[in-house]
């Protein structure tokens, strides 16, 4: 077999800002609290941080930069006067694991041995005034025309992910005849497993009868499909496994990463409607491992919408396609005490969108056994995934062992 | 249900893709195909994806498909006014031909998965938006 590269690689130092709603604070303050807690918490200084990586950048053009903004790699380097050798910020790619996974291969290669890596979002201050403004900023209302990409959904008003989301939820609600009973698992098992872990926002019970009485944001989908715009931002220091002994805390490491992106990148015109690009990225992800579902302790899913956790599922072969409602139903399996514990910090519909890193941030510290009251018993292997749609990647990450 | 609000965002007509957007003002729906392998290609692209061949040119279509999927958004999202049923609609001329749209003239109850649906235009402007109703 092929020397996997990302072997190489292991997470070493985990951090995180404060993380809220509408905490009015710069993307790089919140972006420099966690990428200090991370340096501090792998045992390292300023001065061994020789890369930098993070997603999207701070390049986005600016019909982009109010959704996407981050602090970029520029901000970061100067603000703390690194000494660099390789730094990356970049939004094509696979989803925002990218950014670890571009550090995983400047490791592998040799250009750097211990890289920041972070994904910082302001969305609960962006979207304050409830107005959804990305939205409409995408749709250049009030100025220029739409284009690129978005003509093709937004003059239809197709504005949301929601609405692309639910045309593929509704898709396999038909082919398959997944309800939206089965589909709340997801939402509730987040919801319970938020109630343990003090940094998530939603705490308090969600019942299934509250879930199907609320309101419809886009059929099938409603608000409890949606996930929670915050604030905050997740850093994560990637080094050299050679230095993984000298972390102070058992180090994440990376064991196989799957990016891959096959059919068509666009969501209208991907080949099969009840999956996603997240159906090739997890068949490249076992392809580099010897691994299998089996050995999974935990489950780290994107669930920007409910939905895709449950694709996720699928994609990652925990079920067979289509059958992730039924997999879902009643809970039990992807209960923290079931085969699949799924999301164990609430993920980003209870705990908060932190776009995909705050999975990652909680599979690494399940893996580290700092999870406190929602710690797994002594998990070996976790997968995490992030993206939806078009865009999707994912990792296995180890404890102890590469 | 009528789908008729102002405020539909409008697009771009660039070289390429105009041809598309202003398509409707004969009443025909047009999508670039090769004149080679006789591929439709959509969204708009210079070459063929099946064949690499560069003669695509638009070439009309019956307008006739079915819903591939569908949603009845309730949200507002500041582009037009809720509620509205965006679909994804695979023209009958090719497996995969598709385009995300909106139906109308059909109540949102009535809509599902696979109906049989035919093109409609709505004109804003300069732009002929291709639209679906119930095929008769």
């Amino acid at each position: 077999m092929t020397e996997i590269l990302e072997r190489r690689s292991a997470i070493t130092g985990l951090g995180q800002s404060a993380i809220g709603r509408n905490l009015e604070r710069t993307n790089l303050d919140l972006t420099l609290e966690a990428v200090l807690a991370a340096i501090e918490d792998a045992g390292l200084a300023r001065a061994d941080i020789d890369g930098l990586a993070t997603f999207p950048g701070g390049a986005l053009n600016a019909r982009d930069a109010g959704r996407y903004a981050s602090a970029g790699v520029r901000d970061v380097q100067d603000a703390l006067r690194l000494e660099l050798g390789w730094s990356h910020g970049g939004a094509e790619g696979p989803a925002p694991l990218g950014a670890v996974v571009a550090a995983c291969l400047a490791i592998a290669s040799g250009l750097a041995r211990h890289v920041v890596v972070w994904r910082t979002v302001t969305e609960s201050s962006q979207q304050g005034s409830g107005s959804r403004a990305e939205v409409a900023h995408a749709a250049g209302l009030g100025n220029a025309r739409v284009d690129g990409y978005r003509q093709w959904s937004i003059p239809f008003g197709a504005g949301s992910s929601a609405n692309l989301l639910a045309l593929y939820t509704q898709a396999h609600f038909d082919r398959y005849g997944t309800t939206r009973e089965q589909l709340a698992q997801i939402a509730l098992t987040d919801r319970a497993n938020a109630a343990d872990n003090p940094r998530a926002v939603f705490r308090e019970p969600l019942s299934l009868d509250e879930y199907l009485g609320a309101r419809m944001i886009s059929t099938p989908l409603c608000l409890f499909d949606c996930d929670l715009p915050v604030d905050g931002a997740t850093a994560v220091v990637v080094s050299h496994v050679d230095a993984a002994p000298d972390a102070r805390r058992p180090a994440a490491h990376v064991h196989a990463v799957g990016t891959a992106m096959r059919g068509r990148p666009s969501w209208d015109q991907f080949d099969d409607l009840t999956t996603m690009a997240a159906r090739d990225a997890a068949a490249h992800l076992w392809s580099r491992s010897d691994l299998t579902t089996a050995d999974v302790d935990l489950a780290q899913l994107y669930d920007g919408f409910s939905f895709l956790a449950l694709a996720w599922l699928e994609a990652l072969g925990f079920c067979e396609p289509g059958t992730g409602g039924e997999f879902v139903e009643g809970g039990k399996r992807i209960a923290r005490d079931g085969d699949v514990p799924l999301n164990t910090c609430g993920g980003q519909l209870s705990a908060g969108r932190l776009h995909g890193f705050g999975l990652l941030h909680e599979a690494c510290l399940q893996l580290r056994g700092d999870s406190g009251d929602r710690q797994l018993d002594a998990p070996q292997t976790a997968v995490v995934a992030n993206g939806g749609g078009p865009v999707a990647g994912c990792m296995l990450l180890t404890r102890g062992t590469p | 249900m009528s789908t008729d609000a102002p405020t539909r965002p409008l697009p771009a007509l660039t070289p390429e893709t105009e041809f598309f957007w202003t398509s409707g003002v004969d009443g025909r729906l047009r999508f670039l195909r090769c004149g080679d392998c006789y591929s439709y290609v959509h969204p708009p692209a210079p070459v063929c994806p099946q064949c690499a061949s560069r003669s695509v040119a638009p070439e009309p279509v019956t307008g006739r498909g079915t819903v591939a999927t569908f949603t009845v958004n309730h949200q507002d999202w500041g582009l037009m006014d809720p509620p509205y049923v965006i679909a994804i609609v695979e023209l009958v001329e090719q497996p995969g031909l598709r385009l995300t749209t909106n139906l109308v003239n059909v109540e949102a109850g009535a809509v599902a998965g696979g109906m049989a649906v035919q093109v409609c235009f709505e004109q804003v402007d300069d732009v002929w938006f291709p639209l679906f109703e119930p095929a008769t």
